[in-house]
């Protein structure tokens, strides 16, 4: 028998909304849901959601560990058992230390309640996520300018004319909908702009390409805001009515000429007035993107800061083919409860400097590089346990060696996750979760659902293969042992749907038929004149923004030359492919791992030849002595002062065999940049290897 | 040829591979062979912009399949009523005749049975109705699933009002 189960993706952050097809309890495919998307379109990560669940090579029950930590000796152990570990390590660091000394993780996203609400029930305000090294510096820029959550915006690409991008790779980090609507806008004749330091498939595929000198981006900015205000291309209306410091940003960007850029970025001044004039003619259908996997460089805060400006002068919040603020479900009568809505938000001092040592920054995601900091000085505070949901510290940040080190002083790590992490690895329990296919979680509402509020959750669509659990009843769990199960009001998935939704019209049953609660299609959007809800003291858009002021901090700092990388040494820059995401979830799932199982070192062809460097030659690339071996590809179509290598590779993880030992870390190399630059991001392009030829 | 032709739009093609990993999805295909494969070719600088090509390489089910004349089983087969070329299993002795015929080398070698099997339009899904899984399941939907009497007349049509725009008046 067929039958379609709608559900959420979860093999990256994308979380497109998917139906699955089950026949006679199998999963037979993985396809987009039709009702959401207008079609069945999905990427290939999500489609091998099916060889995921049929991996062996992830954990299949409870494990703990059976001699040193990392070891890889690991013991089997019943739920009860590993819990009971858990929480009697868990109470005593509580007792002694307080609960603030017990930390948790994840990648962040919409599914993140239970692990939220359980750290709030033990009293611990220590929640972060990954974003350090992907969205921090983006968020908190948008949360300076507009008072908003990176997230809390979305794009209206399907009726955009005009879009720059920098650095986003729109169509190979895909999501499924984003690079449909995409290639939809630029089939409907809307012009896409591509700037990043390397040709890839989103440059092949943009109207125009421009190579720009690693570390300039806030050049080209500067003078765009300079260009677009000096010929009057800005929106009069807009800028008089929703922002602050106009005057402010016109003084400051008066020396930031295109001439000027053009010496710092190498894109040709004639260029950027063109783009200038381009967006200006096209506005406010334009989108310039602030991008999201944006841990670059020290002063990445000020660049995205720069291009919200550039939106801002466009006219392009809450207008069609630009910027919108996502609604909520009470803008449509939808009301439903959290789990974390129960809770009063806990107000202990952080264990990241959030609020304290970084006042500007948002608590929300929080700064994950702090860790072995906070760890080993015990500044502010001992931290004595740390359980990492799904995330994968030692895969994703620098100086995987000084977080080890860290770890090696908690008195308790826990990785809870469908794979091996190589945290995992390192950890005292690993508590093995049931895949997205095999697990029903709480209703949460559908980012990307910003216009049309709905209402979806992660659905089970088969039974679990092997004795994992999904987080609703591990978190449960794990709150009755510590005394605060309260907070989990259910006895199963459906009871906390039943729960969630009470009062609400609506049932579980709801979901049925498209997989949303979706109470009208109409499209909200406010009044430009008087509804924008920009959540920033003035209610405005803050160009000089009041909370930086307060905490003297400058809302725009003068462009500083980044220095040029010696002879033989390039700035390593890093990214993705469609077939993989940043995190651990795809490079062991052999169809996937078959298209792509190692990464290489690209490489600028002229450089190259200066270095004797040939296609397809070995070289050994190296950092402060730390040195290792990958294969070099030459192109022509990257900047000189850069090398590229895919991300996510070097798998330290023997029992993951078809990923173990493949490629290179990008991270190992990344050496002693596990810093907390002024947006809260991690300044991964500053690090600098040295390339050279070596024997096979 | 059969009845029905895969259409790829190179414009909004963007090389991701999901069409060959719906395939592999849906067909139980193991890791190595390839019913479908996108063959990425470039890139090529065109008014400064360097261009990629994908091209999409399924079974083309030819009028006069190669693969049908070389198999000495009658394993290989042309479905009567639309066309679409196939393996029947329990005929196919793994001979690999086909494999070195078909000029493209469609026909793949399964290790796991020791016979050939191969891109058969996901002939399951077309009896119910359906597209196959690589058009179904497209990104960014630049596959479509057409009569070649309505490629041609697709094509005929871009390329009239090409010219149209083009026309003095
Ligand atoms: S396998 Fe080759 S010869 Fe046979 S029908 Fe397909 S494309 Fe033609
Ligand atoms: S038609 Fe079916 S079998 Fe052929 S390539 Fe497409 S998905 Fe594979
Ligand atoms: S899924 Fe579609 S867009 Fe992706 S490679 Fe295949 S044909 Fe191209």
């Amino acid at each position: 028998m067929k039958k379609f189960v709608y559900t959420t993706c979860e093999m990256c952050t994308g979380r497109c909304p998917l139906m699955v097809e089950v026949l006679d309890g199998e999963v037979k495919h993985i396809w987009g849901n039709p009702h959401v998307q207008g079609g069945q379109q999905c990427c290939p990560r999500g489609a091998a959601a099916k060889a995921l669940l049929s991996d062996n090579e992830r954990p299949q029950h409870p494990l703990i560990r059976d001699g040193e930590r990392g070891s890889g000796k690991w013991r089997q152990a019943s739920w009860d058992e590993a819990y009971d570990y858990i929480a009697d390590r868990l109470k005593t660091a509580k007792e002694k230390y307080g609960a603030k000394s017990i930390l948790l993780s994840d990648r962040g996203g919409p599914m993140t309640e239970f692990e939220r609400t359980f750290l709030a029930a033990i009293g611990s305000p220590n929640y972060f996520n990954h974003h350090a090294t992907c969205s921090n510096s983006v968020h908190n820029a948008h949360m300076s300018i507009a008072g908003h959550a990176r997230n809390s915006v979305d794009y209206d690409y399907e009726n955009c004319k005009y879009m720059v991008l920098f650095g986003r790779n729109i169509y190979e980090s895909i999501k499924t909908t984003e690079a449909k609507t995409v290639m939809d806008m630029q089939e409907a004749g809307g012009k896409m702009v591509c700037v990043d330091v390397r040709w890839n498939y989103t440059a092949a595929k943009s109207d125009k390409f421009f190579i720009i000198r690693p570390g300039t981006d806030y050049a080209l900015t500067l003078a765009l805001i300079h260009q677009i205000i000096k010929d009057n291309l800005y929106d009069p209306d807009f800028v008089n009515r929703w922002v602050l410091g106009f005057d402010e940003i016109k003084r400051f960007t008066i020396p930031y000429t295109p001439e000027w850029a053009e010496k710092e970025t190498g894109i040709p001044a004639k260029e950027i007035i063109r783009i200038a004039h381009e967006a200006g003619e096209a506005k406010p259908a334009v989108i310039f993107h602030p991008g999201w996997m944006t841990s670059w460089f020290s002063n990445d805060y000020y660049l995205r800061r720069a291009i919200y400006t550039l939106n801002a002068l466009m006219g392009s919040y809450e207008t069609k083919g630009g910027i919108y603020i996502n609604k909520k479900p009470g803008e449509v009568g939808l009301k439903y409860r959290t789990l974390i809505g129960q809770i009063p938000k806990v107000k202990e001092e952080r264990f990241d400097g959030v609020g304290t040592k970084f006042p500007h920054l948002s608590d929300q995601w929080g700064l994950a590089q702090m860790l072995p900091h906070a760890i080993l000085n015990e500044d502010p505070y001992p931290i004595k346990a740390y359980i990492v949901m799904r995330h994968d510290p030692l895969a994703s940040l620098p100086d995987p060696d000084l977080m080890k080190k860290a770890f090696a002083k908690l008195d308790l790590l826990v990785s809870i996750d469908i794979n091996y992490s190589e945290t995992g690895w390192f950890s005292d329990v690993i508590l093995p979760e049931s895949t997205f296919l095999e697990r029903t979680d709480h209703v949460y509402v559908r980012s990307g659902s910003g216009l049309t509020p709905h209402l979806t959750l992660i659905r089970q669509a088969v039974k679990p293969r092997f004795d994992t659990k999904g987080r609703g009843e591990i978190f449960k769990a794990l709150a009755d042992r510590m005394g605060v199960g309260q907070f989990f009001p259910y006895n199963s998935p459906e009871e906390l749907v039943a729960w969630q939704l009470e009062g609400s019209g609506y049932t579980i049953e709801s979901f049925d038929a498209t997989g949303v609660i979706e109470p009208s299609k109409e499209q909200i959007w406010y009044d430009r004149k008087d509804g924008i809800k920009f959540n920033t003291p003035s209610g405005k858009i803050e160009l000089i923004s009041s909370m930086l002021e307060k905490h003297n901090i400058p809302s725009f700092i003068p462009y500083e030359s980044p220095p040029k990388p010696a002879e033989g040494s390039f700035r390593l820059v890093t990214s993705k492919v469609a077939v993989h995401t940043q995190g651990r979830t795809t490079a062991n799932i052999g169809i996937l791992n078959e298209l792509y199982s190692e990464n290489h070192l690209w490489m600028n062809t002229e450089e190259a030849r200066k270095l004797g460097i040939s296609d397809g030659d070995t070289v050994e690339v190296s950092v402060e002595g730390y040195a290792k071996k990958i294969g070099a590809k030459l192109t022509d179509h990257i900047h000189p002062e850069v090398v590229f290598m895919l991300h996510g590779f070097g798998d330290t993880v023997p029992l993951r065999t078809k990923s173990f030992g493949k490629g290179v870390s990008d991270i190992r190399l990344q050496r002693g940049l596990l810093k907390t630059a002024v947006g809260g991001n991690c300044p991964l392009t500053e690090c600098v290897v040295a390339v050279k030829k070596t024997a096979a | 040829m059969s009845i029905y032709y895969i259409h790829q739009s190179q414009k909004r093609c963007i090389g991701c591979r999901a069409c060959e990993i719906h395939c592999k999805t849906e067909n139980d295909v193991p890791v190595g062979p390839r019913f479908c494969a996108i063959v990425p070719v470039g890139p090529k600088v065109v008014e400064n912009v360097p261009r990629m090509n994908f091209i999409f390489m399924p079974c083309f089910h030819c009028e006069n399949p190669w693969c049908v004349s070389a198999c000495p089983t009658g394993a290989m087969q042309k479905r009567a009523k639309d066309g679409i070329v196939f393996v029947e299993p329990s005929l196919c002795v793994g001979c690999k005749s086909c494999i070195t015929a078909c000029p493209w080398g469609v026909p793949q070698w399964n290790r796991d049975t020791g016979r050939v099997f191969k891109c058969d339009y996901c002939r399951h899904r077309v009896d119910e109705g359906l597209e196959p899984a690589c058009v179904t399941g497209c990104t960014t939907k630049a596959l479509k699933w057409i009569t070649p009497d309505m490629a041609s007349l697709d094509k005929r049509e871009k390329f009239a009002r090409e010219i149209a725009e083009n026309l003095p008046y």
